[in-house]
């Protein structure tokens, strides 16, 4: 007879949780814990729990506990989730697998080296390059609606590196820019205050850069902000496509 | 937005291949089924007189058509084949971008000469 919710809810949550200290360490390992069940946790919670009442040497990131700081990324079965936002029950009672975020070396345990992330985003400048400088007593940039709606989606990363720990591109070659931070140039390219697209281009479009993607979009399916990083970068292939192929037919134009 | 200055680490040639490979991914996907399909199956099952069809590629622009269609494609497939190497360990394959595309310009010119030959 299969069981029923109560038979189910009685049984502990079962986390196969990776532990690795590189110091003293050679090899990672995978520890078991078992915790009681509560319907509305999120793996956090749990991993919290056995911070808390099982083994104080477990080591992993958070900080908001609501899907806005990106912090608490890591493989939840095979999968790079926010934890915080995955719920226990999506796979009680079968163990849960977890791991540090794919593609990064890892520092301790479920705590992942993001040096690299760090280093890549400010080379494609991220932030509003005016064409024109303007005195702040002209006021602010206006912007409409519809000039808004242009970059709003590509706007909501949170730096999560899930599209990292996703992206097979990346994880053959770290040399690639990635996912979050060449949407982050597009956004900026697209944003109607932005007059930074040829001075993001030797960066963007380098053989580290767009070219590098071929268009796989699993960046897109595991992104908790709905940032659809692929679609920015194919934007920015065409763009910057558009510009070659005009510079081509109007030299020095 | 500006135009953008081409310099010599963006890869110049490096847009021109995509954009070929595209446009040849749109001919791959969408016109070829239907181009196999009427050349193929259609005048095989009596759907269409061959002679009708012969005609039809025979005008320029059927000429240009059946030119693109196979260009493009040919394009598309060397660079995704040269990518495809690349995810698959070859790196060293893959990265010969000359090798792939000299194959698809090569393919190109006996396409040409064909289609004008028809
Ligand atoms: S693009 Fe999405 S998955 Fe990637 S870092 Fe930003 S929020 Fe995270
Ligand atoms: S803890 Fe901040 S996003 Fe999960």
């Amino acid at each position: 007879m299969a069981p029923t919710d109560s038979d189910l809810s009685g049984r502990p949550v079962v986390m196969d949780v990776f532990r690795f200290l590189p110091d003293e360490e050679t090899e990672p390992r995978f520890q078991r814990y078992e915790i009681p069940y509560r319907d509305d946790d999120v793996v956090l919670d749990a991993l919290n729990h056995i911070k808390a009442e099982v083994d104080a040497t477990l080591s992993f990131r958070w900080a908001c506990r609501m899907g806005v700081c990106g912090s608490c990324g890591m493989m939840v079965n095979g999968e790079p989730r926010l934890t915080c936002e995955t719920f226990v029950n999506e796979f009680h009672p079968e163990p849960i697998r977890i791991e540090p975020l794919a593609h990064f070396p890892v520092a301790r345990d479920l705590v992942i080296n993001m040096e690299d992330f760090m280093d890549k985003l400010p080379t494609v400048k991220p932030w509003l390059v005016p064409a024109d400088p303007k005195p702040i007593e002209e006021g602010e940039f206006l912007q409409s609606p519809a000039q808004l709606a242009a970059y709003k989606r590509f706007s909501m990363c949170i730096n999560c590196m899930l599209c990292y720990s996703a992206c097979p591109v990346y994880g053959l070659d770290e040399t690639f820019i990635g996912p979050a931070a060449l949407a982050l140039a597009q956004r900026y390219n697209l944003d109607s205050r932005d007059g930074g697209k040829a001075e993001r281009a030797n960066v963007v479009t380098s053989h580290e850069g767009i070219w590098e993607c071929t268009y796989v979009g699993d960046c897109t399916r595991v992104c908790p902000k709905e940032v659809d990083p692929a679609g920015a970068i194919q934007m920015a292939k065409l763009s910057y496509a558009t510009d070659w192929v005009k510079s081509m037919l109007l030299p020095g134009g | 937005m500006a135009g953008v200055e081409v310099t010599a680490e963006s890869r110049p040639a490096t847009p021109l291949w995509w954009l070929l490979f595209s446009a040849g991914g749109v001919m791959s996907a969408f016109f070829m089924p239907v181009t196999v399909f009427l050349t193929s199956i259609a005048v095989a099952a009596d759907w269409l007189d061959e002679e009708e069809l012969l005609d039809a590629v025979r005008h320029p622009l059927g000429r240009a058509y059946l030119f693109l269609l196979v260009s493009l494609s040919l394009f598309h497939g060397a660079h995704r084949f040269r990518y495809a190497l690349v995810d698959l360990g070859l790196p060293w394959l893959g990265r010969r971008a000359w090798l792939f595309y000299g194959l698809a310009t090569i393919g190109t010119v006996v396409c040409g000469w064909f289609v004008l030959r028809l």
